[in-house]
Formats: structure tokens, C-alpha cells, sequence
């Protein structure tokens, strides 16, 4: 790598090195993605052929079908989209309101209460999931997709970052309202939210790119292949059928797609959030 | 209490800051909300946290100290289970492995900070593409892209042994040969996270002041130099940043490792991480007041890591 090219300063930015490097460091980074579609669309022969197959002749859009046919993808999407349905909005409105009382609201022991929510944060989750676990089949909610959502609707992060982002709001506006006799459920919805904007935003896209690739608690609260979410239903089936790598390929292909394709379309949004909550 | 009630709190001032009040009711203050508007808002999160995370932390604290028997139930124990880890071979390669996959993917920070410098730079063109294909691997589903991985690191037809038969180096099978294994699941990790760091410390480059770097080059400083000596420091509460919580996530290798290796890898023994042998020794093998031991030691070696990280910042972060 150039001295030249680490340069942030503005001659030299296009030039051909830079152009180069960043183009070579690129295809690494997305070389996996693009192997990923080739074997999805190669024979289980091309796969195995040394050396490798670069291109299958004939594209096997057969695989992708049989994604559908042979694998229960369809419920495990449903499941992913229904568990990353209820966690986002359960979130948006739990950590807002929660996070809005915090900054704005006095009351008895909003020190310790908040004290004891963020204290979670600290704590990997190795240490609440055995209880959760026995919580969630005690309610008999194994294998639903409210079992698998019901503790990510709460979150001590999305906690902390709405307060920090309602302790940034001004103060003179919610006075205003108040003068006017709005209460306190009309100040904070119809005034403070709308103004809350780029954090709920924020919370949104960590919240859809947690749950959508979360592996650990759906595998520990599913048994079923139908009911599993696409992360834990991807593993599963790596650990079965071994010998299928075209269709296993595709299905991968298949169950990043939907938050790949959506967070690049939203790329500035996204890295926008990420960073934002990371300042906080 | 009852002089702080009349006393007119600066309103406009950060609530935060205010000493909370202890024994005065709201409805006396002119100022504050109305008595149980406060719970309304709080209280759904404060049950929820107290009753799915709080509760369970404490009972993983009680698990930790009994013996759960074959039809369920526990039984008091004492600290066996952690004598029982202290013995427990396994565990500590388990530990070894964790750390080996976080210093992997704590080596890659560095080469974040290069990249976002890299695709920072005023007036690239495609930067916007160049950002897409770097922060790709952080978002795309980890037992998603782990699959592939498994295919490129394949020792039988896997493109990476092909490549290394190029050059002539016979390629061991990575993922199940013992040593082989971790690494290979720690570069992955690496390539996934570059993408976190290179948005962090992307946004970090962004709030440097270009006239830092105009009075360098007026006072004939290289760019290296500038790197180094503009760049880095101004950057340095940002990596702390991206260290802290690479750590953390490293600490809770599981994705990655389940899906790379699959169930029926024979190194796996040799390869697990920490928080795989909770998994199993939980959900597996059902031996939950062994995995709740395990649970705690992860807690209280990621509590330390993390508590010398904060005294060693110190010596190397710069907070302007």
C-alpha cells in the first residue's frame, strides 16, 4: 500500500493506485458473495471438480426452485419476518417511551431504574439465557415465533440510545405544549417523537440487523426445522445434508438477500445509524 | 426536600444532571409531569428487563451452584462446578481458542482504520461503491456467509487449496484440523467486522479538521507522517471504541463457529469456543447448572478484560 494513497488530502484521490488498491481490497471483501452465487448456480459435480468450476456453463436456476420444494424456506422466511416484525416495533416503542420518561420525566427512583436497565448492558447474554429459556417454555411458547421474539422486544441499548437522543431535544417546545394543556402521552407523541427521527431510525436498523442474523437464542428455542427462523434453519441444515452444496448455496443466497439488499439501497441511512449510535 | 420543591430548577438545563428527587411528589412541582404519567412510560420496559433479564441473571447465579439431574430439577452443590472447570481441560482450550479468534479479529482494526482513510479521502469517486462492497460482510447473515466459507475452505475441492496447489503448498483441510480450525473461523470473523470499524472510524475521519492537515503539508510533512501523527491520534477515542466492543463480540464466538464447522467436525472438541460449550453443555448434553458456571466465567473474564481496557486507555487514547 502507498504512502500516498493514505493520504485524506484532496490531489491524488483518483489517481490510478488508489483506484487499484481499493478495487483489489473490494473484490476480496465481496469475493465470497460472489462465489456464493456461482456455486448456487453450478451442478454438485462443478462443485466438486478441482480445479474449480469459474463459471457453470448452463446457470441451474433449478437449485433456487428446489430452495422452495425441498427445504421448508417458506416458514422459516415468515418466521424471520415475523420475529423481526414484532422485535423492531416492540423496541420502537417500549426504548422510546422508556427512553423519553428517563430524560424527561421526574419520579421516584428514576436513578436506580435506569441504573438497573442499563446494568444488562455489561452482561453477555450466556447469563440470562438458560432462565429465559425455562421462562419461555413455562409460557409454552416453544417453537412460536412470539417465543422466539418476546425478550428482543426489550432492550436496555435501545433504552440508552432514545434517552441520549431525547436529552439532545429542546426543552422549549414541550413547555410550549404543556402552557396549551397538552398532556404528557399527546407532548411526547405528537411533538417529541416526530423530532426523534434519526435515533428511532437508527434503533430500527440494529434492531432488523440483529434479529434477522441472531443464531444462538432461535436455535435454543426451536426444534422444528419449520418453525426456526432462516439463521438457525441455515445451520441446521448444514449439520444434516452436507452433500447438496448448490441448493444449500442458494438458500444462503436466499436468506441474507432481503437485509442485503435493503441496507444497500438504504446505505447512507444505514451507515448513517450505525455510526450515530456508536457516538452515543 | 421540601426547599428543593419550591426552588426553581433550571428546566432548560440537562435532567439528567439534576440530583433526582427523592421524597417529594410530583404534583407539588409546578414544573413536572403529573404523578403516574412517569410509570406509564416506563414501567412495560422496567417489567420486561426485571422480569427476562434481571430475574434470570440471578437464577443463572443460583443455577451455577447446583447439579441439575437427569429428569431436571437442581440440587445445591456448592462451588463443584467450578472446581469442576478448573479441571476441565476443555474449558480451557475453550478459553484459549476465544482469545486466539479475538486477537485475530482485534488485528483487523488496523486495517479498518487504512480502508476508511482509504475510501474517506475528499473528492474519491465511487466512494459510495467502494463503502457497499467494504461494509457487505458486516451485514449479510453469519451462518449465511459462514456456509460459503465452508465451501472456500473446503480441503478437498475448496477454491483457497486450489489457489495454494498453484504455488505449490498442499493445503491442510481448515476446519478440521485442531489449530487450523480457529484461525480459519478467526479470519472469517476478521473480514466480517472490518466493515463495524471502517464505519466508525469512517465517521470519526470525517470530524477531523482538514486545516490540521493543510498546516502539515505547509510545514512539509509527508503523508505518512500526517497519518501517523494527525489521523491516528485524532482517531485514537474511536479505535477505543471499536476495541471495546470487538472484544466483547469476540467473546461471543458462536455464529461463525457453529455453521463453519458444523455438528459432526472431528476437531470440534479441540476447537470450541466459550460460549459453544455453554451451548452445549446447556442445550445439549442438559447439564444446565455446569453451563450456568460456564455463563458466569464468561461474565467475569469479559468484566476484567474489559475493566484493564479502561485503565490501560489512559496511555493511548487522546480526547481532545
Amino acid at each position: 500500500m502507498s504512502k500516498q494513497s493514505l493520504s485524506p488530502a484532496q490531489q491524488g484521490a483518483n489517481s490510478v493506485r488508489t483506484h487499484l488498491v481499493l478495487g483489489i481490497i473490494g473484490f476480496i471483501m465481496v469475493f465470497p458473495f460472489i462465489w456464493q452465487l456461482v456455486i448456487s448456480l453450478s451442478t454438485n459435480d462443478q462443485v466438486m471438480s478441482v480445479p474449480p468450476t469459474f463459471w457453470p456453463g448452463d446457470l441451474q436456476w433449478g437449485n433456487f426452485v428446489d430452495v422452495f420444494t425441498k427445504l421448508p424456506f417458506f416458514d422459516q422466511f415468515g418466521v424471520s419476518v415475523g420475529i423481526t416484525v414484532i422485535r423492531v416495533i416492540g423496541q420502537v416503542v417500549l426504548c422510546s417511551m422508556a427512553g423519553y420518561a428517563f430524560a424527561r420525566m421526574r419520579f421516584r427512583g428514576r436513578g436506580i431504574f435506569l441504573g438497573v436497565i442499563l446494568s444488562i448492558l455489561m452482561v453477555p447474554p450466556q447469563v440470562y439465557l438458560i432462565p429465559q429459556f425455562q421462562i419461555i417454555q413455562n409460557l409454552g411458547l416453544l417453537n412460536t415465533i412470539i417465543g422466539i421474539a418476546l425478550p428482543g422486544i426489550f432492550s436496555a441499548f435501545g433504552v440508552f440510545l432514545m434517552r441520549q437522543i431525547f436529552l439532545g431535544l429542546p426543552i422549549e417546545l414541550e413547555e410550549a405544549a404543556r402552557l396549551d394543556g397538552a398532556n404528557p402521552v399527546q407532548i411526547f407523541y405528537k411533538i417529541m417523537l416526530p423530532l426523534a427521527t434519526p435515533g428511532i431510525s437508527a434503533l430500527v436498523i440494529i434492531t432488523t440487523l440483529w434479529s434477522w442474523n441472531d443464531l444462538l437464542w432461535p436455535l435454543v428455542v426451536t426444534t422444528y426445522a419449520e418453525k426456526m427462523p432462516l439463521s438457525a434453519g441455515l445451520a441446521t441444515l448444514a449439520g444434516s445434508i452436507t452433500t447438496d452444496y448448490p441448493v444449500m448455496m442458494a438458500a444462503s443466497v436466499l436468506a441474507m438477500a432481503p437485509v442485503l439488499i435493503l441496507f444497500i439501497v438504504l446505505q447512507r441511512r444505514v451507515v448513517e445509524g450505525l455510526a450515530f449510535s456508536g457516538s452515543k | 426536600m421540601t426547599l428543593r420543591t419550591g426552588s426553581a430548577v433550571g428546566e432548560s438545563r440537562d435532567p439528567a444532571d439534576l440530583p433526582v428527587p427523592v421524597a417529594t411528589t410530583p404534583q407539588k412541582k409546578p414544573k413536572s409531569f403529573d404523578g403516574y404519567w412517569p410509570w406509564l412510560f416506563v414501567l412495560p420496559t422496567l417489567l420486561g428487563v426485571l422480569g427476562f433479564y434481571i430475574w434470570p441473571i440471578i437464577q443463572t447465579g443460583y443455577l451455577s451452584f447446583t447439579e441439575t439431574g437427569p429428569f431436571g430439577g437442581e440440587e445445591f452443590v456448592g462451588i463443584d462446578n467450578y472446581q469442576t472447570m478448573l479441571a476441565d481441560g476443555n474449558v480451557a482450550q475453550a478459553l484459549i481458542n476465544t482469545l486466539i479468534y479475538t486477537v485475530i479479529v482485534l488485528a483487523g482494526i488496523p486495517i479498518a482504520l487504512l480502508m476508511a482513510n482509504l475510501v474517506n479521502q475528499p473528492g474519491l469517486r465511487f466512494a459510495s461503491f467502494y463503502r457497499v462492497l467494504f461494509f457487505m460482510p458486516y451485514i449479510a447473515m453469519p451462518t449465511a456467509v459462514a456456509l460459503v466459507w465452508r465451501m472456500i475452505y473446503n480441503g478437498d475441492f475448496g477454491i483457497l487449496n486450489w489457489m495454494l496447489s498453484l504455488v505449490d503448498i498442499d493445503g491442510p483441510y481448515w476446519t478440521s484440523t485442531p489449530g487450523f480450525a480457529i484461525v480459519s473461523v478467526g479470519v472469517v470473523g476478521m473480514w466480517a467486522s472490518l466493515g463495524f470499524g471502517i464505519i466508525i472510524l469512517g465517521a470519526a475521519l470525517k470530524n477531523i479538521s482538514p486545516e490540521y492537515y493543510e498546516a502539515a503539508q505547509l510545514d512539509g510533512a509527508t503523508k505518512w507522517k500526517q497519518f501517523t501523527s494527525i489521523t491516528v491520534p485524532l482517531v485514537t477515542p474511536s479505535l477505543f471504541f471499536v476495541t471495546i466492543i470487538s472484544v466483547i463480540n469476540g467473546f461471543q464466538l458462536f455464529d461463525l463457529l457453529y455453521a463453519i464447522m458444523g455438528q459432526y467436525n472431528p476437531a470440534l472438541v479441540q476447537s470450541q469456543s466459550l460460549v459453544y460449550i455453554f451451548y452445549n453443555q446447556a442445550f445439549i448434553q442438559n447439564d444446565k447448572g455446569y453451563a450456568a458456571a460456564i455463563g458466569m466465567v464468561i461474565l467475569v473474564t469479559i468484566g476484567i478484560v474489559t475493566f484493564f481496557q479502561f485503565r490501560m486507555q489512559k496511555k493511548w487514547v487522546n480526547y481532545v
